[in-house]
């Protein structure tokens, strides 16, 4: 079978049980996208498919073998990161980075989402522009856990991807 | 997971075909179905692949409502222009389910055909007579804090877990089959879905083989929608208890009103006789309780979901007071 990851054409000789995030880790050697729960539950696995995020753990590989697939191997480099995985470094929006490939990909997905108008959960009102606040990001990346639980550092981290402005958050306590 | 046999369908009518054969599964967006094939709760001998066909487009019927094809993802169908102005209690419960992954890739056809998260359907190493008809149901005295209320049977007491169901039979969505023989079905959804009664395993009136092509809603209905989800965790969590409503108040009184409910019963519920309850009354709190009243005439809490009985009532009038407020 032949699936057209990053760009490049990959041939595999699978099992049809086999799911897309296990071709991706132990057939082709991407180990980039991780195996948290493998039920959809995590967010882990996180990949673009023809552009849209989805669970990779919970598709079967050869039913992708028309699409174009895109792991976090596809997003940056090490030495040349995209605007979110620099920002996740400079937001430390991460502690151990397990989830991190599948924060990165999610999000990915979900700013293109915002771009084309999707409406959220709380979105006021469901056309139009969205207006991404912390809530909205908070909302719309629901599907990713993250067990250190970076969460305020990967939404700022997301806000500034997005070109948004840092929110100034008030510092509570007897000595702020 | 079990092996099983893969083909990809390249027309509904193969599909049919292909999926009237014993112990045979559709396979769209797969979100569900293969989170129970890994668990060996379904053991499919082959799958059929129905996601490249071309049963993805939503467009006007010619009285004025939508058909949605069967593999419009929850997402796409959530975001759709006519969706959103016409039928925004369908756009709210779809987004209030799930999560931005599994919308992106959950089908309108699989969405109304999930199973339970009843958690010993969910374990085939206890008895459930859903998955294992005879086995017994451990639900009833066990941990039953998600289970239903309504609709319940001596065999099963699991939910529903569909909220975009939901907002379908508040809309009074028809659902368009086509069967091995060629033979083309319209099902209402309220008569798409079966009490568990003796036969849990059975859910829906769908015949081997027989395949969603189709949801159609009829026009927009008149006056103000919502959906409201009550749930453990303000995302990505199955609803305790929810609400679809539909209501038009017209010179000071309910005119029509829809009401469905997720959580509750072993289909997403709507019964006549809370609209009844509230149509030609002016809305308030007596009309407002009186709807509780025949919403839950029935009701019986097995321990754990004794809560939901008062929170569905409070549910209910919250809803039933923003869908009216300031149209007297």
């Amino acid at each position: 079978m032949q699936f057209t990851i990053n760009g490049t054409v990959h041939e595999a000789d699978i099992d049809v049980r086999t799911s897309l995030l296990d071709l991706l880790r132990e057939h082709l050697g991407l180990t980039g996208s991780k195996k948290g729960c493998d039920h959809g539950q995590c967010g882990a696995c996180t990949v673009l498919v023809n552009g849209r995020r989805i669970n990779s753990c919970l598709t079967l590989a050869v039913m992708h073998q028309d699409d174009e697939i895109t792991t976090i191997e596809g997003i940056g480099t090490p030495d040349e990161l995209a605007p979110l995985q620099a920002a996740f470094v400079k937001h430390d929006g991460f502690q151990c980075g397990y989830c991190t490939p599948g924060q990165i990909c999610s999000a990915t997905g979900m700013l293109d989402e915002v771009k084309k108008g999707w409406p959220s959960h709380v979105s006021e009102a469901l056309d139009g522009q969205v207006d991404l606040t912390d809530t909205e990001i908070s909302e719309r990346m629901s599907g990713n856990l993250c067990r250190c639980s970076a969460y305020p550092n990967i939404v700022a981290a997301i806000r500034e991807a997005a070109g948004l402005a840092p929110v100034e958050h008030e510092v509570v306590g007897e000595d702020a | 997971m079990k092996l099983f046999d893969y083909a990809r369908a390249d027309s509904p009518e193969a599909a049919a075909r292909d999926g009237a054969l014993a112990n045979v599964k559709f396979i769209a967006g797969g979100t569900n179905l293969l989170d129970l094939m890994k668990l060996q709760v379904e053991t499919p001998e082959k799958l059929v692949d129905i996601s490249r066909l071309a049963l993805n487009e939503v467009e006007e019927t010619e009285a004025g409502g939508l058909r949605i094809g069967a593999l419009v993802p929850n997402a796409d169908l959530a975001a759709h222009p006519k969706v959103t102005a016409g039928y925004p209690v369908l756009s709210r419960a779809l987004l209030a389910g799930a999560s931005g992954q599994l919308r992106n890739k959950a089908s309108t056809g699989g969405n109304l055909l999930q199973r339970t998260r009843c958690y010993y359907f969910y374990d085939p190493a206890s008895a459930c007579n859903k998955r294992d008809p005879g086995s017994g149901c451990p639900a009833k005295e066990g941990f039953n804090r998600i289970h239903a209320i309504l609709g319940t049977s001596d065999q099963c007491i699991a939910t529903h877990p569909s909220d975009m169901a939901v907002a379908m039979r508040a809309l009074d969505a028809v659902i368009v089959t086509l069967k091995p023989d060629g033979d083309k079905r319209r099902i209402s959804i309220h008569d798409f879905y079966r009490l568990p009664g003796d036969t849990p395993d059975k859910e829906t009136v769908l015949e081997p083989g027989e395949l969603i092509t189709h949801v159609e809603l009829p026009a927009p209905p008149r006056g103000r929608q919502l959906y409201r989800k009550v749930r453990d965790r303000a995302s990505y969590a199955f609803a305790l208890v929810s609400v679809a409503g539909v209501i038009a108040v017209e010179d000071g009184k309910i005119a029509s009103a829809a009401l469905a409910f997720g959580g509750l019963g072993p289909m997403p519920w709507r019964n006549v006789d809370v609209e009844d309850a509230l149509v030609g009354k002016v809305p308030g709190t007596a009309a407002f309780e009186a709807a509780a009243d025949a919403l839950l005439a029935d009701a019986k809490g097995y321990g754990g979901n004794d809560f939901k009985i008062p929170l569905v009532r409070r549910t209910l009038i919250a809803c039933l007071r923003d869908l009216t407020e300031g149209t007297a």
